[in-house]
């Protein structure tokens, strides 16, 4: 297992080596010089000249990539325009807030799309499977941050059963913090339970057809036992590596559901950054999650391997 | 929002003799069609915006300002009293064309790379790859919002970031399609009588190919116009006055109490037109799979 990963690992750099071209790439997209935008309104040609000096501009671009990718590996990511923070403390900070938001949406999509996906294939061609299809269907179709006002609109302001935005940090007080983070997970997890439901249908339908679960039948044990216990823990291989890979979709989720529940995490960041031209912490953003989501996927061929250890054989 | 190769798409490709029982398939589909209809309408809709009897999309009316549902106004009024139906209307046309130029930009520019990886492998299939991988470890929506942020917000610059995010998906597809459609023995033959290379792409690789580059382009759609909405949400894409799904929901959130109107139409508009795309690309999947005839 060790030398799989490190071959992925090895495999990896290259694809890391690209995106970091990419993400330095971007900034010379922009229309307009940066530098006059931080010089202010005075643009002082000492002090353009001061700022040109101060982020290396006048380096020939190969020489600023070097230098920018050797502060990145020591983990100097810039310094954000609009806090004057370190851009990775700036991620350091808010991503816990994502964090727990996205381990709640993915444990609300589990209990949902899991168990749906089993009965939609269990009971293949009747009415439940038509309505699990169409509800996950829907699921996918629903822009989810329509979804979060709506829920608001209807949960918040119409019931007043829980708190329209906010963030109640979980070691202060866990159970407002769940409370207050209850609609945002539950709108960000419903397009991931779709997903999961036709993955777990789709394995479950493949499985069942399977000889092993013939000869369990044949054998006499109750259905459950057979359900349960020889098709779904074979079913649930491809799904676990499935969810890894859902990495992607809860972040990029997480750049609209923060935004409607005014939550402050990775993705209000995001959009924070934007809109402030903090070009940094938008370039940092990137590379962040592009070198996370490639380490997902390293996890997710791992935990395919654990799971199938045909596949470690071969 | 993430936007991968769909498992079921990439199937083998379709031979031509199974066209007929294709269609005949997609006919039988009432889900399929369902779909079909719900695209058509809001084509329509789109393309009737000049002539429908509705106001201007951004005609204001100060007497009717978030005044709710009624016969001169069935879908309400907004904040400064224009009329909801009308810029739902018009904000069909920004949508669709999103959702299409986008989808057209990553078909474009990357089926002939991944054909040009698929067919010449070696060194130009793996730079290609790496660089298909380095563009798909970016969440969607945040290389999106991350292009639309750099490239300045208007609708043209969000369907090129769209359009760009989703290009490694048809890059990966057409590659894996292409290479699979090179171990065909019309293809050995071909070689064999010599064809040339742009004659063997032309005439028997990109052919072959298509299917599920159409049934993965229509499910894109779906997932461009959500991306469109949601970078209009965010102030990235149609900029005000010009009507927008997204935009009017970003506007509407903060009049939830006093005009829910505002928020409720558009976003059932796109729910129906992304449920439409996904219906009619599941449809087309089923139709065109030659594993199950």
């Amino acid at each position: 297992m060790l030398a799989f990963l490190a071959r992925r690992v090895f495999i990896a750099i290259p694809t890391v080596i690209l995106i970091s071209l990419f993400v330095f790439s971007l900034q010379h997209l922009l229309p307009g010089d940066p530098i006059l935008v931080m010089a202010g309104e005075e643009r002082d040609p000492e002090v353009i000249a001061a700022l040109r000096e101060k982020y290396r501009l006048n380096d020939p671009i190969p020489v600023q990539y070097l230098a920018w990718a050797g502060n990145a590996l020591q983990g100097d990511l810039g310094i954000s325009l609009r806090t004057q923070q370190p851009v990775l403390e700036l991620i350091a900070e808010k991503l816990p807030v994502t964090i727990q938001l996205a381990v709640m949406a993915l444990a609300i999509a589990i209990l949902i799309g899991i168990p749906a996906g089993v009965l939609s294939a269990y009971k293949k061609g009747t009415w439940i499977d038509w309505v699990a299809n169409i509800t996950a269907l829907s699921g996918l179709s629903v822009p989810n941050f329509w979804l979060g006002i709506m829920l608001i609109l209807l949960v918040s302001v119409k019931l007043g059963w829980l708190p329209a935005s906010g963030y109640m940090p979980l070691s202060e007080d866990p159970l407002q913090s769940i409370r207050t983070m209850l609609m945002p997970a539950f709108v960000l997890g419903t397009a991931i339970a779709a997903t999961l439901m036709r993955h777990t249908r789709s394995a479950m339908l493949s499985v069942l057809k399977s000889d092993y679960v013939r000869t369990a039948r044949a054998k006499g044990l109750r259905e459950s036992v057979v359900l349960i216990k020889h098709a779904l823990r074979n079913a649930l291989v491809p799904v676990v590596t499935v969810i890894t890979l859902l990495f992607g979709e809860l972040l990029a989720g997480a750049v609209l559901t923060e935004q409607i529940f005014t939550i402050p995490g990775f993705g209000k960041l995001v959009v924070d950054a934007v809109f402030n031209r903090d070009y940094a912490v938008v370039q940092a953003i990137v590379l962040c999650t592009g070198i996370a989501f490639i380490l997902m996927n390293i996890l997710a061929d791992a935990a395919y391997r654990v799971l199938n250890p045909r596949m470690s054989e071969q | 929002m993430t936007a991968v190769v769909d498992p079921e798409v990439a199937a083998d490709p379709l031979p031509p003799r199974r066209r007929n029982r294709a269609w005949e398939k997609f006919r039988r589909s009432p889900s399929a069609l369902l779909g079909g209809v719900i695209v058509l309408f809001f084509l329509i809709v789109a393309l009737l915006a000049p002539i429908l009897p509705v106001p201007g999309p951004t005609e204001t009316d100060w007497s009717a300002v978030r005044k709710a549902p009624s016969i001169p106004h069935p879908f309400g009024t907004d904040e400064i009293g224009r009329d909801v139906l009308s810029r739902m209307i018009w904000g069909a046309q920004a949508s669709l064309l999103a959702g299409v130029v986008s989808v057209l930009i990553a078909v474009l520019l990357g089926v002939p790379l991944g054909m040009l990886a698929g067919y010449l492998r070696g060194w130009t299939d793996a730079i290609i790859s790496r660089f298909t991988e380095a563009l798909l470890a970016a969440p969607f929506l945040i290389l999106a919002i991350a292009l639309a942020a750099f490239l300045g917000p208007s609708l043209t610059n969000a369907m090129i970031a769209i359009g760009l995010s989703a290009m490694p998906i048809f890059i990966r597809l057409s590659r894996a399609q292409t290479l699979t459609v090179m171990t065909e023995d019309y293809v050995e033959s071909a070689r064999a009588v010599g064809i040339g290379h742009l004659g063997m792409i032309g005439r028997y690789i990109l052919p072959n190919i298509i299917p599920p580059i159409i049934v993965q382009a229509t499910l894109t759609i779906a997932t461009a116009i959500i991306a469109e909405a949601s970078l209009s949400f965010l102030g990235l894409g149609q900029q005000p006055p010009a009507p927008s799904w997204g935009a009017m929901l970003n506007i509407a959130k903060n009049f939830l109490e006093q005009a829910p109107w505002m928020a409720l139409y558009p976003g059932v508009a796109i729910f129906l037109v992304v449920l439409g795309f996904n219906l009619l690309g599941d449809g087309l999947r089923d139709a065109l799979d030659p594993r199950d005839s």
